[in-house]
């Protein structure tokens, strides 16, 4: 049951890009067709839950017991999502060329998205209650949860986009509101829409 | 432009570069940790000093079991005399956790709140922290003789507009504290 | 002496890091639901680019080609540690607001942009005017953004109130921040045509 608050909470209510707004330069970066959209939120799905349980761990049983969590965090967690992201595309490249193709030219860029740093660094730092529970922070079993059930809000939330700035560049838009802006405010309505999830956690 | 890259020059590089940033933080670290937990108590102490009545000793952090929560909390007295506990006590409210920090005097009555943390909804819940009409129903709410919640759930207390959940979270905190502090007497009694 | 001083101006309009480059839209988006919350951020922003601009100018010269991107977010990531560390240390109320995009300034696209495209290529002076240009341009952008949120959602401007009772709320929340970027986008456009 808890789980299952979790990933409606994750998905629905806390969307990772339309209410907590991390993730936003690749969001708006890579939605202008559906299809890449599908890839990046692909990649996306997978780099985030590695990288969450990796440093979750690396936390857990490096830097707390050393002491170094205070300052080292934030170097060591980018140092680690860097060289994930590296070592995916190697590994993928050797054992399955195909998702490569599809999901490689994206890798590069997830490093510098802050989706990935935000939410490992959210889990190890902020305290969480789902459901009426105590706060507390999560176990290394939430934290999994939660980092897929946020990548999926985050896949959900680009391709719906992406299926809707595909009609938006068909139609003919004032000459100032061309490109971003209108996109921006499109995100904006979306964002509003979300907001009649929120409360049902 | 660059030095041309080999396996040598690389891990040089990177290593070198690695353990100046990691003794500069650390060195910084140990000039800010007084200041940071200095920051931090000092922040502790002005909320105590707020939801309580001036001119008490306050105690050391004690912890409390009740309800199955563990609670934190600082007993103030002057001359023996208990004037009141601050307990800081936990609930969820609309966005997460709401941490607050209620003084209760030993008749039972509420002094007053503080808000040490939340996350809820800016301009709606997050009133909590400012709306005074909200508050000070707080101030001297007798426990014994009046319910601490909000009228919807037959209480008495007056809910911020548009954020009954964030009320209902604050009401439940500070009753906990309240019944902490009552069970906290009846063990002194005993 | 034109040249240096349109090193810093650039960033207001010429290269606007947020209506132009359209970088660092997180903190943008998140950190600006009052005047006051969006000029802090820029300025830890600012703090960030303008020191990490300047190490990154030094070391440039000596740092292999292959790991130049690493050792740049070791860099940077050290210097925003530092900034946290002393925000705890003697603003802690600015650190509780601002929360988890202190820690993500390292993803900051403006600053490691900057860094690749300018200062690894610039002497240490420009690159530090390069750093204070682009860095006023981000804070002048998200106090802006701030204000208008600010007026529209809790009818105030840093923080003091022109009408009693409540504005718009939805401009304090999630939609409000795409909505008046999107909005500012356009009349940026506008006005920059001219």
């Amino acid at each position: 049951m808890e789980y299952f608050l979790i990933i409606i909470s994750a998905i629905f209510v806390n969307n990772i890009v339309l209410a907590q707004f991390l993730g936003v330069c690749p969001f708006l970066g890579v939605s202008n067709k559906l299809s890449t959209a599908t890839g990046m939120s692909g990649a996306v799905c997978f780099v985030i839950t590695l990288a969450t349980v990796v440093t979750y761990l690396i936390n857990q049983y490096l830097l707390v017991p050393f002491g170094l969590d205070k300052f080292m965090q934030t170097i060591v967690f980018i140092l680690v999502i860097a060289a994930l992201v590296q070592t995916v595309e190697i590994v993928l490249k050797k054992i399955s060329p195909s998702l490569y193709q599809a999901l490689g030219i994206f890798l590069p860029l997830i490093t510098t998205n802050c989706a990935v740093l935000g939410v490992a660094i959210n889990v190890v730092t902020k305290e969480f209650s789902f459901g009426g529970g105590a706060a507390h922070m999560m176990g290394l079993g939430e934290a999994t949860v939660y980092a897929l059930a946020t990548s999926l809000g985050y896949g959900l939330a680009m391709i719906l986009f992406a299926g809707m700035r595909e009609h938006l560049a068909a139609n003919e838009v004032p000459k100032a509101f061309k490109g971003l802006p209108i996109a921006m405010i499109t995100v904006g309505i979306m964002a509003m829409a979300f907001l009649g999830f929120s409360g049902i956690v | 432009m660059a030095a041309k890259s080999n396996l040598v020059n690389m891990a040089l590089c990177l290593t070198a570069i690695c353990l100046v940033c990691s003794a500069l933080l650390a060195g910084v670290y140990a000039v800010t940790a007084e200041p940071i937990e200095q920051a931090a108590r000092k922040a502790l102490v002005a909320a105590i000093s707020k939801v309580l009545p001036e001119g008490g000793e306050i105690s050391d952090a004690k912890t409390a079991e009740f309800g199955g929560q563990k609670y934190e909390y600082y007993e103030s007295s002057r001359d023996g005399q208990p004037l009141g506990w601050a307990v800081k006590t936990s609930t969820i409210g609309f966005g997460g956790p709401l941490t607050l920090l209620a003084g209760i005097t030993p008749d039972g009555q509420v002094y007053a709140v503080e808000v040490l943390s939340h996350s809820e909804t800016p301009g709606l819940g997050a009133k909590c922290t400012s709306d005074q009409r909200f508050i000070s129903q707080f101030r001297g709410f007798d426990t014994r003789s009046k319910q601490l919640k909000v009228r919807k759930d037959g209480g008495d207390l007056d809910a911020i507009t548009a954020s009954t959940i964030t009320s209902r979270a604050y009401a439940l905190a500070v009753s906990n504290a309240a019944e902490l502090v009552a069970t906290l007497q009846k063990d002194k009694e005993e | 002496m034109a040249n240096k001083l349109s090193l810093i101006t650039k960033g207001l309009v010429k290269e606007n890091p947020t209506f132009v480059l359209v970088l660092g839209m997180c903190p943008t988006l998140a950190t600006t639901t009052s005047a006051v919350n969006g000029l802090e951020m820029g300025l830890a922003t600012m703090f960030v680019l303008i020191l990490s601009n300047i190490v990154i100018s030094l070391i440039a010269p000596v740092v292999p080609d292959k790991v130049h991107i690493p050792a740049y977010i070791v860099v940077i990531a050290t210097f925003v540690t530092l900034l946290q560390l002393l925000m705890q240390a003697f603003t802690p109320d600015v650190y509780a607001t601002l929360g988890l995009f202190i820690p993500l300034i390292v993803v900051n696209c403006i600053v490691l942009g900057r860094a690749e495209a300018f200062a690894s290529k610039n002497s240490v002076g420009d690159s530090a005017l390069d750093g204070i240009g682009i860095g006023i341009g981000f804070t002048l952008t998200l106090t802006v953004i701030g204000i208008v949120r600010e007026i529209l959602g809790s009818g105030s401007i840093f923080g003091w109130k022109f009408i009693a009772g409540d504005g718009i709320l939805a401009f304090v929340m999630a939609p409000g921040a795409f909505l008046v970027l999107g909005y500012l986008m356009v009349l940026f456009n506008k006005l920059a045509k001219k």
